[in-house]
């Protein structure tokens, strides 16, 4: 891309910051089994009473990213923000569909649930790339931040300038230690909290609520 | 016959001159080989991203089952104000030396902000 191309661009972003957008699409990105899809239910339940897709033990249960629109997020500091929550695929850089089998599925319907989660994670890499304006970042406090897919995925989405918030999920696990998130991407607000309990959403909800706008 | 797994090391220089995607065809036409490829200089987030995309494509049930790829975290993001963000385009971030091989033959043991150790197994599914 030329050098004016490339200015182009960023005066083209700046502008479109400064006037705001009518309303933001939110990606909810992470690896697979972060919790994505049980914290997009929980955002979309609480704002409108209706999930957003079915949750499973099994990698890879979304495979073709979800989009719900016009959800109404209220801060405790009484801000409200209009957005699109787009649920999508874990990302990584590896499917084998013998990993499946390990959690009872038959031969061809391993094969079959590969090959969607392959295009699925094509799809989500697609639209980061094209069509999210802001990343929800999810990731397993009881993981290791330093996971390859989250620093890939996270210097991604620094490269394009997107607003991010990093939810440290699984905070009602007892060896969750949301500690090591916060000090693996300083640069970034860190959120700890539990999708599936649903405990302090309302953290999150006034962090969205600043930093979507 | 003594058996080993190949490593391939590409300099920046070689991986300067290449489109983005002759770097991704370089790289995943020798991971799916079964080599091991070092980057000396990695690839950019743009590079990263549609490596990850162009690797899914590439899967194939019972074959290919993907990559592994591992650099060192990168240090906090640069911030310069309005003006540094408006004109970062000019200079890329540059990637860190990176790792990439087939998934299921090599693994990562320890990762640390300057340290990477890994291990390669001379079979896949390992």
């Amino acid at each position: 891309m030329s050098m004016f191309a490339q200015a182009k661009k960023r005066f083209s972003k700046f502008f479109q910051n400064i006037f705001r957008r009518k309303r933001s699409r939110i990606g909810i990105y992470g690896p697979p089994n972060a919790g994505k899809t049980t914290l997009a239910n929980r955002i979309v339940r609480d704002c409108s009473g209706d999930a957003i897709g079915p949750v499973s033990e099994i990698p890879h249960e979304t495979r073709r990213a979800r989009r719900r629109e016009n959800v109404i997020i209220t801060g405790a500091n009484g801000n409200t923000l209009s957005l699109d929550i787009v649920d999508t695929p874990g990302v990584t850089t590896k499917i084998d569909y013998h990993e499946f089998l390990e959690y009872g599925l038959e031969q061809d319907e391993a094969i079959s649930r590969a090959r969607e989660a392959t295009e699925g994670v094509a799809e989500a890499m697609h639209w980061l790339r094209e069509d999210i304006h802001g990343v929800i970042y999810v990731m397993d406090s009881t993981l290791d931040p330093f996971m390859q897919v989250n620093i890939m995925m996270v210097g991604i989405i620094e490269s394009r300038d997107l607003p991010v918030v990093i939810v440290a999920n699984k905070t009602d696990l007892p060896d969750a230690a949301p500690s090591r998130i916060k000090s693996a991407f300083p640069q970034h607000p860190v959120i700890s909290l539990s999708g599936l309990e649903g405990t302090n959403m309302e953290e999150l909800y006034d962090m969205m609520t600043e930093h979507f706008r | 016959m003594i058996q080993g797994v190949q490593i391939e090391l590409i300099s920046a220089d070689r991986l300067t001159n290449l489109t983005t995607m002759e770097k991704i065809r370089t790289i995943l036409d020798s991971v799916m080989l079964g080599n091991i490829v070092v980057l000396e200089h990695g690839l950019t987030p743009d590079e990263q991203s549609m490596l990850v995309e162009v690797t899914m494509r590439e899967i194939r049930p019972g074959g290919f089952s993907g990559i592994e790829m591992e650099t060192y975290p990168g240090k906090e993001a640069e911030s310069g104000g309005v003006f540094g963000r408006l004109f970062k385009g000019k200079k890329p971030r540059q990637g860190r030396m990176t790792v990439i091989g087939p998934a299921g033959q090599l693994k990562m043991l320890k990762i640390e902000r300057d340290r990477l150790v890994a291990w390669a197994s001379l079979t896949s599914g390992g």
